[in-house]
């Protein structure tokens, strides 16, 4: 399949980094010419926009803990009145929630350390290896980030049966080992390593494989935790071929799981909903807020300014 | 080993001897090898396979047997101008995006430069807040909005109800279905865009502002002749990339609507995978590729409108 899902959803630049406060501070000292001093009314409007930002993810939260009835209830309450654990409790009891968790991670993992080597080989070959048919490679790579994720769907489907993969680990992993955002990424920051490195090194007589490994793989741990952090995002939200290829529930992802409950007969068991959507979002969630340093870095090192 | 860092000799102009070369284009197609043998077979070769499938009569039942099919010139293409929920699919898919991106782009512009007009508190805050949901789950997202878009029990018409608004079944009504899924793709996708604009935003040279204001330009001509014009190339990003994922939008729907009421809200994405589960397999390629084509249109049409004037 082509892109992972869908462009938007790779977070090609995460936040740019803060400006240090002193520079801040001076750059607020241009005596008012520049920008005006904040107006109190950005502050305002800001706020309220985040307070319609962050408030789905509450009301999820607070769902995820109220009764049946209480969901029902018009008009709802502000906070549950009768707390319950029980949500929470169904989704291991009746629902194999612990199998779409697993499948979730096995896949995203495999997918990401697919990416890590895939793109990070291809990365050095076209940074720093001169050979014919490298401009193709990258032309050819980058421009399939416009194709439609449905445009390979079917012969994906046909090959993939045809290799006995549907509803298989490898089945879901294989079309997404090597993403073509990895390789972008990858080649802009091997690029600005200096080629002196690998000259040194190859005067010395060490091979091609030797100098990757030893020398190149080192210097780009930043790029690599950027990498292996989005890829391993992008996997887990996927949606559309896990639905696809996951056709029984031993292989279900946590999307796929929770869109089958969302349209099936579930469908107005918003207690459940709620649970399974926090067991989805809250991990990725704190995941993001943990190493926010890691997406600031995508920033620098895809050269979008 | 030796890690001589630069000298300050350009080696690059050194010729590297015959057998050098021919080592190093060996080892540049064997460093390619692994991916390029993955993205032959798993994406390559089914753009083209899709392609192809487009002029035949597959179907779910020849999946066995992918070649024992009949060519069918255009027909497919041909069905499709006929088929009148494509041709509704179309039109949803043309309001979704019109509407959604324009929207979130300004919504997010707007964002971008009150969060750029010299606030220092709390800025670290409202970025990370605005950049939440496009770390999120769609179908999770999908089904917490359904929750608060439900007619009796939701929280928005609650709140609705506060102010004296009596708020619509929304996605149960074909007036605001698409109004609401519009709303929760320009509610997640916002973030994102902000931090591009933000970056763009440290792009847009101070002086300039400043040497503006001297000469007595007020905030929105700054605005609109010196940011929107430096602006151009991260808008243009930004559009494009946004432009491409609203296209494609499939999720939304399948989880809020089902594509309902009334057809509403099924997307061309949505179709094209409705066609495949129903099995008609050449059927659904030639749809894809004519929303490839629409991408592919689409972006040239937004690289002439916002790209150079030069």
């Amino acid at each position: 399949m082509t892109t992972s899902t869908r462009p938007e959803d790779v977070p090609v630049v995460a936040p740019p980094p803060d400006v240090p406060p002193s520079r801040r501070s001076r750059r607020r000292g241009f005596g008012g010419v520049g920008e005006p001093h904040p107006n109190p009314w950005v502050y305002v409007v800001l706020t309220g926009g985040l307070v319609l930002l962050v408030g789905p993810f509450l009301w999820m939260l607070l769902g995820s803990f109220r009764p049946d009835r209480e969901l029902k209830q018009v008009p709802p309450a502000w906070l549950p009145q009768d707390p319950t654990l029980d949500n929470y409790r169904t989704l291991f009891t009746e629902l194999d929630f612990v199998t779409y968790f697993v499948n979730s991670t096995v896949v995203a993992a495999a997918v990401t350390l697919g990416n890590i080597v895939f793109c990070s080989m291809l990365g050095y070959a076209l940074a720093k290896l001169d050979f014919p048919g490298k401009r193709v490679i990258f032309v050819l790579v980058l421009g399939t980030l416009m194709i439609p994720a449905v445009v390979t769907l079917v012969p994906l489907f046909v090959l993939v049966s045809n290799l006995g993969m549907v509803n298989t680990y490898p089945g879901l992993i294989f079309p997404f080992l090597a993403g073509p955002f990895g390789v972008f990424l990858m080649r802009q920051f091997i690029s600005s390593l200096p080629d002196e490195l690998i000259h040194a090194a190859r005067v010395d007589g060490a091979g091609e494989w030797r100098i990757f490994r030893s020398i190149i793989l080192p210097l780009c741990k930043p790029a690599l935790a950027t990498l292996g952090i989005l890829t391993f995002l992008t996997s887990w939200n996927n949606f559309l071929w896990p639905l696809v290829v996951a056709q029984t529930e031993e292989r279900y992802t946590l999307p796929v799981a929770l869109a089958i409950y969302a349209i099936g007969e579930n469908k107005a068991d918003y207690g459940l909903l709620m649970a399974g959507s926090v067991a989805i979002i809250v991990p990725v969630l704190l995941v993001f807020l943990a190493l926010q340093r890691h997406f600031v870095q995508g920033i620098a090192m895809t050269g979008i300014k | 080993m030796a890690t001589v860092t630069a000298g300050g000799k350009p080696s690059a102009t050194r010729r590297r001897p015959d057998r050098g070369r021919r080592r190093e284009v060996a080892a540049g197609y064997l460093f390619a090898a692994p991916f390029l043998l993955l993205f032959l077979v798993f994406t390559i070769g089914p753009v083209l396979a899709s392609f192809f499938m487009s002029f035949t009569d597959l179907k779910a039942r020849d999946i066995r047997n992918p070649f024992a099919i009949e060519l069918v010139g255009l027909d497919n293409y041909a069905q499709l101008l006929d088929d009148e929920t494509f041709r509704k699919t179309v039109v949803n898919t043309a309001y979704f995006v019109g509407v959604g991106l324009p929207l979130t782009m300004g919504i997010a512009l707007a964002v971008a430069v009150g969060l750029n007009s010299g606030i220092t508190r709390f800025r670290t805050l409202f970025r990370t807040g605005y950049y939440l949901p496009v770390v999120t789950s769609i179908v999770a997202i999908s089904v917490v909005w359904r929750f608060l878009l439900e007619p009796d029990s939701g929280i928005v018409n609650t709140l609705l109800g506060y102010v004296g608004i009596d708020g619509p079944s929304w996605l149960n009504t074909t007036a605001t279905a698409m109004p609401s899924l519009i709303a929760m793709a320009t509610w997640r996708n916002l973030g994102s865009l902000v931090v591009i604009f933000l970056a763009g935003l440290q792009l847009v040279p101070r002086e300039m502002h400043e040497a503006a204001s001297i000469d007595g330009a007020g905030a929105w001509g700054r605005f609109r002749h010196i940011t929107l014009p430096m602006m151009r190339p991260t808008i243009l990003f930004a559009g494009v990339v946004t432009m491409i994922g609203y296209l494609q939008f499939f999720e939304e729907p399948l989880i809020m609507t089902q594509g309902g009421p009334l057809d509403s809200t099924l997307s061309t994405a949505y179709y094209t995978y409705n066609q495949f589960g129903f099995g008609n397999y050449s059927y659904a390629a030639a749809m894809a590729y004519v929303l490839f084509l629409v991408v592919a249109l689409a972006t040239a049409l937004l690289f002439k409108l916002l790209g150079s004037k030069d």
